[in-house]
């Protein structure tokens, strides 16, 4: 054995060192400056936004001449924005909770069973979050319209729970798909009717998909603000208040309640992962 | 194809374990998926506490008609009587049998023990004889102390023994297997067979046993039905099985067999003249359901056949005599094989035990005798 191979700690020789893509040198560093860049371009507004909440200047100077938490005490202070935000977390609930019913018996279905427009149905249910969110504002507008029904927190409920079935449905139509088709046969070989079947052997085993679905669905119903515009009522949801402010001037007190949503949001996404990843686990 | 033939060997060594009403019968039991005909009219007879092993390739109609047992597929046509109740469309969960499934099955969330009490909870079995229960059955397939482990934490064989315990526990009248060895190595496996038959004797619960592997259906069954195309072609012991294959099919799918094409002579009673082309007249034992005449096929077994110049003496009176040159020679192991061109123009393998090194080798090319006795050669109509 050559004695130059670098050798570990524990005295057996190492691989030599290899770069990504198996380059090293010039290549490598050109690849982490540009991925260095990217992550910039991504995060550096957000960075941005954050720090700009704690500056003492009512516009944004740079470089930053005093730091305060006044932005976010007016924020604890502000009515308007209290109500858009529950009015907000209302119609994020109650939307993913009736997505998680229908878009879970829809992959049940889905799953379980074959029948004709199987696939016409799986297209139609997954169709509303690909279609741009304007087509679907306009549509329920004028859908609404012609039944005469007035813009509410209920038209919005309606407008957001279309895209939430589908992120309900597509994680939990993955996770059934992993399921080995014979373990609710087993449950049923052991004595089990369908009802017991599912309560104890295929909704443990997918409450991890439905919950990540659950939460992404909140998520996007959370920050949604095109089928918002055109289907919200008199109240406005937490985005349609914070862009309407935004026409008068970015204000301090917006970059706190930014900063706020931006920590909320990471929260729940990291949830979501965590559950999802469980789900692939076998939890 | 051949029509079904059922008839059963009338002694039977350990016949007098198995009694009564039969455990499971099938009569007249057909399925269809669309048009497609999976099973095509079975009947069958299953014993108490038998192990009956439906054999076949895959496609055969062998594990439908398990499912049908089972209750997760219902039958087009016929009707399945277990423990002498017509089972009609009742669901799984109302029959009084239980399944081993191919890949196990088992429930990855719940631990070995939840996993195995769950069929005792499903019918109300207390919790203390619940907990008695689940150690017994544990311990039964040799896996005590894995209560609390999950099932991904133990080895497929293990996890095997859990979806054996998790089945037995309820105590079944009748155990289902299909194809349950199949994700195991070759020496687990044969270690499981030898449990599964022990386990059969000892439980006294009647198992129905799937596999396309005829050497796992001979190690284990008390009787094996072969299938094909959706019907048994043959039901019977596994020696029956082997020795006196009906039909050409159930011959070639157990094990290995030289069929010969031959023309029928005459017939003394005990055995059938028949005319090899190429070599001349041979003995036969006589088929079995069909008469001798006109062409039919010889069947015997590379294993039956001897070298002349391995058998002490010249002459074996009454034995089948063949010439051929040695044109193959392979090695097994245990054996050899030879493969003999005869004047015909046929193949005819040949196995020599290798009982002593080196000893009695035959170059290729070399002319050599073989002879088998008669009551070994079997004719088969196709």
């Amino acid at each position: 054995m050559s004695s130059a191979l670098p050798v570990s700690v524990d005295g057996r020789p190492r691989p030599a060192r290899r770069g990504l893509l198996g380059r090293s040198g010039a290549g490598d560093r050109a690849l982490a400056l540009v991925s260095l860049l990217v992550f910039l371009f991504l995060y550096l507004p957000l960075v941005v936004v954050v720090v700009y909440s704690f500056s003492a200047a009512e516009i944004a100077v740079w470089p930053i001449e005093g730091w305060t938490l006044d932005w976010y005490r007016e924020l604890s202070r502000d009515k308007e924005i209290h109500e858009a935000l529950q009015l907000s977390v209302i119609i994020g609930v109650v939307s993913a909770s009736i997505a998680v019913v229908l878009g879970t018996l829809a992959a049940l279905a889905i799953d379980r069973y074959e029948f004709p427009g199987k696939a016409a149905l799986r297209f139609a249910v997954v169709l509303p979050i690909t279609l741009p969110g304007i087509v679907t504002g306009v549509a329920m507008l004028s859908f609404f319209s012609v039944l005469t029904w007035p813009m509410s927190r209920w038209t919005l409920i309606i407008g957001h729970t279309t895209f939430c079935i589908a992120l309900v449905l597509n994680t939990v139509v993955a996770r059934l798909g992993q399921l080995p088709r014979n373990i609710s046969e087993a449950s049923a070989d052991l004595g089990a009717p369908p009802w017991r079947t599912f309560w104890r052997v295929t909704f443990p085993l997918i409450r991890p998909a439905i919950l990540a679905g659950a939460v992404l669905a909140f998520t996007l119903s959370f920050d949604e603000v095109i089928v918002s515009f055109f289907l919200q009522g008199r109240e406005p949801t937490l985005p349609l208040l914070i862009w309407g402010r935004l026409r008068i001037g970015l204000s301090p007190e917006i970059n706190a309640t930014a900063t706020v949503i931006v920590l909320v949001s990471l929260a729940a996404v990291l949830v979501s992962n965590r559950l999802s990843k469980q789900a692939t686990l076998g939890g | 194809m051949a029509q079904a033939l059922m008839t059963e060997t009338p002694v039977r060594a350990d016949a007098g374990r198995f009694g009564g009403t039969p455990s499971i019968e099938l009569r007249d039991v057909s399925k269809f998926f669309g048009q497609v005909p999976a099973v095509s009219g079975i009947s069958l007879e299953v014993r108490q506490g038998e192990f009956l092993t439906l054999l076949g390739p895959s496609g055969c109609g062998k594990t439908t008609t398990l499912r049908m047992i089972g209750g997760f597929e219902l039958p087009s046509a016929g009707e399945i009587v277990i423990e002498g109740e017509a089972m009609g469309d009742r669901p799984p969960y109302r029959r009084p049998v239980n399944t081993v499934f191919q890949n196990y099955a088992l429930f990855p969330h719940m631990t070995v023990g939840q996993n195995v009490s769950y069929g005792l909870e499903m019918t109300g079995v207390p919790k203390p004889e619940r907990q008695r229960r689940v150690a017994e059955a544990l311990d039964m397939v040799r896996l005590p102390h894995v209560e609390n482990r999950k099932p991904a934490e133990l080895s497929g064989g293990q996890q095997q023994r859990v979806a054996l315990a998790r089945a037995l526990v309820n105590r079944p009248a009748v155990l289902l297997l299909d194809e349950p060895l199949g994700a195991l190595d070759l020496k687990l496996r044969k270690t499981m067979q030898l449990e599964l038959k022990q386990l059969n004797r000892e439980v006294g619960a009647t198992f129905v046993y799937v596999t396309h592997d005829q050497e796992e259906a001979l190690t284990m069954s008390d009787r094996i039905a072969v299938m094909n195309e959706g019907r048994i072609l043959q039901l019977g012991t596994p020696g029956d099985i082997y020795e006196r294959p009906r039909t050409r099919f159930v011959a070639d799918f157990i094990g290995q067999t030289n069929f010969l094409e031959v023309e029928v002579i005459g017939s003394d009673g005990a055995a059938v003249e028949v005319d090899l082309p190429g070599s001349g007249p041979l003995r036969a034992r006589p088929p079995e359901g069909v008469p001798a005449q006109g062409t039919m096929t010889l069947a015997v077994r590379p294993e039956k056949i001897s070298l002349m110049a391995d058998l002490p003496g010249s002459e074996i009176p009454g034995w089948d005599r063949l010439s051929g040159r040695l044109e193959e020679i392979i090695y097994v192991g245990t054996y050899t094989q030879y493969v003999l061109r005869l004047p015909g123009g046929q193949e005819l393998a040949v196995h020599r035990q290798n009982r002593a090194v080196g000893e009695g080798e035959h170059p290729m090319g070399e002319t050599l005798t073989v002879v088998f006795n008669p009551q070994s050669a079997a004719l088969l109509a196709d």
